[in-house]
C-alpha cells in the first residue's frame, strides 16, 4: 500500500463501523492530540527565548512571551489533557460497567465545550496579550492598567466554557455509574455510593483485622471505577473554584468597562491565594494523582488479565489520596509570610508528606501485580506504563523535598518546581500513562485498526521519555542555579542548561509529530473526517470483555 | 551538620537527587527487564510489605526533622517575631517600582537582618541573588492591609555567614510592566543592593 493511499484511507480503519460511544471518544481524543502540539510548539518558543536562541524580536516582547505563558498551562491542562482524560473515562465507565453512557450528546457537549473554551483562552492572550498566568494572582487579572478588559472578559468567558463542559463531564460520570440497569439493576444508590467511595474496601480490612469474614466479596464497582468516581470529586470541587475565582474577575472586569471600577483592594490577595490555590491543588494533588493511580491500576490488570495485587488496600489508599488532597494546599504558600505557621506547618509539610506514602503505594500495588504476572511481553502498552510510573517516581519525591519550609526558602518560583516536578509528573508520569491507556484501547476503540507503523511507536517512546525527562532534568537544574520559573531572562543567563533543555524539549515536539503521523496514516484523512461525522450506530456501550486485551501480553 | 548558606545546601540536594533519580530509573528498567525473563527470577531481597511502608513514611517525615535540624533558617523563620535583628529595613512596592528603598545595604557577617516590604498594589516577591544568579533568599510579597488601612507586613529575618554582593529581585510575575517593552529587561532589579563583608573565606565570623 502506498503512503499516499495510507494517509488518504489508513490501514484497515472503517469509521462507518464505529459506534456513538466510540465515535465521541475518537472525536476528544482528536482534538487532545491537537491540543497537545500547540502546547509543545508554545513550549518550544519559550525554551527558545530562553535559550536566547536567533527567533523573531518579538518573541522576546514581555507581552508576547507572558500570554504564551500563560495559555500554555490552559492548553496544556484542559485542552489537552482533561479531553484526553475524560475521553477515555467517558468510555472505560460504560465500558467496566457494561451499562451504556448515560448521553452521548452531553459528551459530544463536553469536548465542544472544552474546545471552543480553550480557543478562546488562547485568542485572548494572542490578540490582547491578556497575561495574568494562571496563577491569577489577585488583582493582577483585575488590572486594567496592563491588560485589555476585553482581552480578560474573553479569556475568563473561555476559561469558564472549559468548566462548564467539566461540570458536564462529572454529571455523565455519575449519571452512567448510579443508573440501575445492567448489573447495578439490584443495587442500590446506597451499595454504589459505598462501593464508589471506597469504604467497602475499607470494611473488608477492618473485618480481616477482627477475623470475620468479609463485608463484600464483590464490590459494586470495580477499581478504576472507583478511582474514577473519587477523583471526579476533586475534578468538581476544582471546577466550582475555578468558576467561582472567574465570576469574581469577570464581575471586576466588567464594572470597569462600565465606567465604575470596583476596589481591588476590597479582596484579601493572601486569602484569595489560599482560595485558588485549594481549588487548583485538587488537581495536581487530587484528581492527577488519583486517576493515576486508577489508571495503573486498570492497565495492570489489562496487561496482566490478573487481580490486582492487594485491592482493598488500594481501594482505602484512594479514599485516603482523596482526604489527603484537600488539606495539602498550604505547600503553595510556604513563602507567603502572612500565612500561619501552623498551616505552613501541616498542611504545606505534614499531609503533604502523606502524597509520597499514597502515590509510593499506587507505584508498589502496580509493580507487584505485573510482576505476579511475569514473564510478560514488552509492548508499546506496557513499556508506557513503565515510563509513567518512572515519571511520578521522579517527579513526586521533587516536590516533597520542595514542600519544606527550609528547602521552599531557597527553591521556591524557580523553575526546579515546575521542570522537576510539574513537566516530569505531567510530560513524562501522566502522558506516558496515558499513551498507555491509548494503545490499550486503541483495538477497543477502533474495532481493531492496524497501526500504521511499529517502529514509529517504539521511536515515539524513546524519543518521548528521554526527551521528557532530559528537559525536566536540564532545566530544573536550572532551578537550583537560581533560575526563576515566571522570568524573562533576555541576556543568555542559564544558557548551556537552556540549550540542553531546548534540545531536549525539540525531541518531544518530533515524537509528538511522528506520533500524530502515525495515527494520521493509521485512520487516514477520510477516517478522520468520518470520526466528526454523525454515527450510524447509536449505541452508547462497549461490551468486549477486557480479559481479551490480556492475551496480547502473553509470551 | 548544618547547612550555613543556600548554596552547600542546593549542592547537598542536588547530589542526594541525582543519586535518587538514577537510582529510580535503574530500578524500573531492571524491572521491567525482568518482567520479561522466561526463568523465574530469584528475589535477591524480599521487602516487606510494612516495611516499605515505614520506609516512606520515615521518609516524608524524616525529611522535614532533617531540614529543620541541619536548615537554620527555619526555626529563625518561625520564631522571628521573638527575635530581635541587628538591623531592620522597611520599604515598600508600587507600580513595579520600589519605595523608599535603601540605595545600598552593607552588612557585617553574621548579622541578622530584618527585611520587611509591603506593597500598595500587586503581589510581588522579594529575593536576594548571587552575582552568579544563584538565590540566597526568597519570600513573596503580598499587597492588603488591616481594618485601619495599614499595609500588611512582609518580613523575613536573615542572617549572613558568608561574604558577597547580592542583587535584588522581584520573585513573583506581577504582569509585563516589569519589564522593558522592547529589550525585555527586568526593571525591578537592583543590581549590587547588599554587600556581606567580614567573613572568613569558608563562611563564619573571622
Amino acid at each position: 500500500m502506498s503512503i499516499m493511499n495510507n494517509l488518504i484511507n489508513g490501514t484497515n480503519f472503517d469509521h462507518k463501523s464505529l459506534n456513538a460511544l466510540q465515535k465521541v471518544t475518537l472525536r476528544a481524543v482528536v482534538m487532545s492530540f491537537l491540543f497537545f502540539g500547540l502546547v509543545a510548539i508554545e513550549g518550544m518558543i519559550m525554551r527558545l527565548v530562553q535559550a536566547h536562541a536567533p527567533i523573531p524580536h518579538m518573541f522576546y516582547h514581555p507581552e508576547h512571551y507572558f500570554s504564551i505563558m500563560t495559555v500554555h498551562p490552559i492548553v496544556g491542562i484542559f485542552g489537552s489533557t482533561y479531553q484526553l482524560v475524560f475521553a477515555a473515562f467517558m468510555f472505560l465507565v460504560p465500558f467496566l460497567t457494561k451499562k451504556p453512557l448515560y448521553s452521548i450528546k452531553l459528551a459530544n457537549a463536553v469536548w465542544l465545550l472544552i474546545t471552543i473554551g480553550t480557543a478562546l483562552a488562547w485568542l485572548s492572550a494572542f490578540f490582547t496579550g491578556y497575561a495574568p498566568l494562571y496563577t491569577l494572582y489577585w488583582p493582577l487579572p483585575a488590572d486594567t492598567t496592563q491588560f485589555s478588559v476585553f482581552g480578560g472578559i474573553v479569556f475568563i468567558v473561555g476559561v469558564a466554557l472549559i468548566m462548564v463542559g467539566t461540570l458536564g463531564f462529572i454529571y455523565n460520570i455519575y449519571a452512567t455509574i448510579f443508573q440501575r440497569v445492567g448489573v447495578h439493576k439490584d443495587k442500590t444508590t446506597k451499595e454504589l455510593l459505598i462501593s464508589g467511595f471506597g469504604i467497602d474496601g475499607m470494611l473488608n480490612l477492618w473485618n480481616k483485622l477482627r477475623g470475620k469474614p468479609p463485608y463484600t466479596k464483590e464490590p459494586a464497582l470495580a477499581l478504576p471505577v472507583v478511582a474514577i468516581f473519587r477523583g471526579t470529586v476533586d475534578t468538581f470541587l476544582d471546577a466550582i473554584v475555578i468558576l467561582g475565582a472567574g465570576i469574581l474577575v469577570l464581575v471586576y472586569l466588567l464594572f470597569d468597562a462600565t465606567g465604575h471600577p470596583l476596589n481591588v483592594g476590597a479582596i484579601d490577595a493572601l486569602l484569595y491565594k489560599n482560595y485558588f490555590w485549594w481549588g487548583l491543588d485538587l488537581v495536581a494533588d487530587g484528581l492527577v494523582l488519583i486517576y493515576v493511580a486508577g489508571s495503573w491500576y486498570l492497565l495492570a490488570t489489562l496487561i496482566t488479565g490478573q487481580k490486582l495485587f492487594m485491592e482493598n488496600v488500594a481501594r482505602a489508599a484512594l479514599m485516603l489520596e482523596l482526604l489527603v488532597s484537600w488539606m495539602v494546599w498550604s505547600h503553595h504558600l510556604l513563602a507567603d509570610q502572612g500565612q500561619p505557621e501552623m498551616m505552613k506547618l501541616i498542611s504545606g509539610e505534614m499531609v503533604t508528606a502523606f502524597e509520597l506514602l499514597t502515590q509510593g503505594l499506587a507505584l508498589f500495588i502496580t509493580l507487584v501485580t505485573l510482576w505476579k504476572a511475569r514473564p510478560l511481553k514488552i509492548t508499546p502498552e506496557l513499556a508506557y506504563l513503565l515510563g509513567g510510573l518512572v515519571g511520578f517516581g521522579l517527579a513526586v519525591p521533587a516536590a516533597i523535598i520542595q514542600a519544606d519550609m527550609g528547602m521552599n526558602r531557597i527553591l521556591h518560583n524557580t523553575q526546579w518546581i515546575i521542570f522537576a516536578h510539574v513537566h516530569i509528573a505531567l510530560i513524562v508520569g501522566l502522558y506516558m500513562t496515558l499513551y498507555s491507556a491509548v494503545y490499550v484501547l486503541w483495538p477497543i476503540v477502533t474495532n481493531n485498526t492496524k497501526m500504521f507503523s511499529k517502529k514509529l511507536t517504539w521511536t515515539h517512546f524513546w524519543l518521548y521519555l528521554v526527551g521528557g525527562v532530559g528537559m525536566g532534568a536540564f532545566a530544573g537544574m536550572a532551578g537550583l542555579d537560581g533560575m526563576l520559573r515566571r522570568h524573562l531572562y533576555v541576556n543568555g543567563e542559564f544558557n548551556t542548561l537552556m540549550v540542553l533543555a531546548a534540545i531536549c524539549g525539540t525531541m518531544v515536539l518530533v515524537a509528538w509529530f511522528l506520533f500524530l503521523f502515525n495515527i494520521v496514516m493509521s485512520v487516514g484523512i477520510k477516517g478522520l473526517i468520518g470520526i466528526f461525522l454523525p454515527a450510524e450506530d447509536k449505541t452508547a456501550s462497549y461490551g468486549i470483555e477486557p480479559e481479551t486485551v490480556a492475551e496480547n501480553h502473553k509470551v | 551538620m548544618t547547612f550555613s548558606s543556600s548554596l552547600e545546601l542546593l549542592a547537598f540536594h542536588n547530589v542526594a537527587y541525582t543519586i535518587y533519580a538514577f537510582m529510580i530509573i535503574s530500578i524500573i528498567a531492571w524491572f521491567g527487564y525482568n518482567l520479561t525473563r522466561k526463568e523465574k527470577v530469584p528475589s535477591k531481597v524480599r521487602i516487606p510489605f510494612y516495611g516499605y511502608i515505614g520506609f516512606l513514611v520515615a521518609m516524608g517525615v524524616g525529611h522535614h526533622i532533617f531540614t529543620y535540624n541541619t536548615i537554620p533558617w527555619v526555626s529563625q523563620d518561625i520564631m522571628r517575631h521573638e527575635i530581635k535583628p541587628d538591623a531592620s529595613y522597611k520599604f515598600e512596592v508600587a507600580k513595579h517600582k520600589w519605595i523608599n528603598m535603601p540605595k545600598h545595604v552593607t552588612v557585617q557577617c553574621g548579622q541578622t537582618i530584618e527585611f520587611d516590604v509591603k506593597s500598595r498594589d500587586l503581589v510581588y516577591g522579594f529575593g536576594l541573588f548571587r552575582q552568579d544568579g544563584t538565590m540566597a533568599m526568597q519570600m513573596q510579597v503580598n499587597p492588603g492591609t488591616d481594618v485601619n488601612g495599614i499595609l500588611d507586613s512582609n518580613d523575613i529575618l536573615w542572617t549572613f555567614n558568608h561574604n558577597g554582593v547580592f542583587d535584588v529581585v522581584s520573585t513573583e510575575y506581577s504582569g509585563p510592566a516589569e519589564y522593558d517593552p522592547e529589550t525585555g529587561e527586568d526593571l525591578m532589579k537592583v543590581k549590587k543592593w547588599l554587600t556581606v563583608v567580614g567573613c572568613k573565606e569558608d563562611g563564619g565570623k573571622k
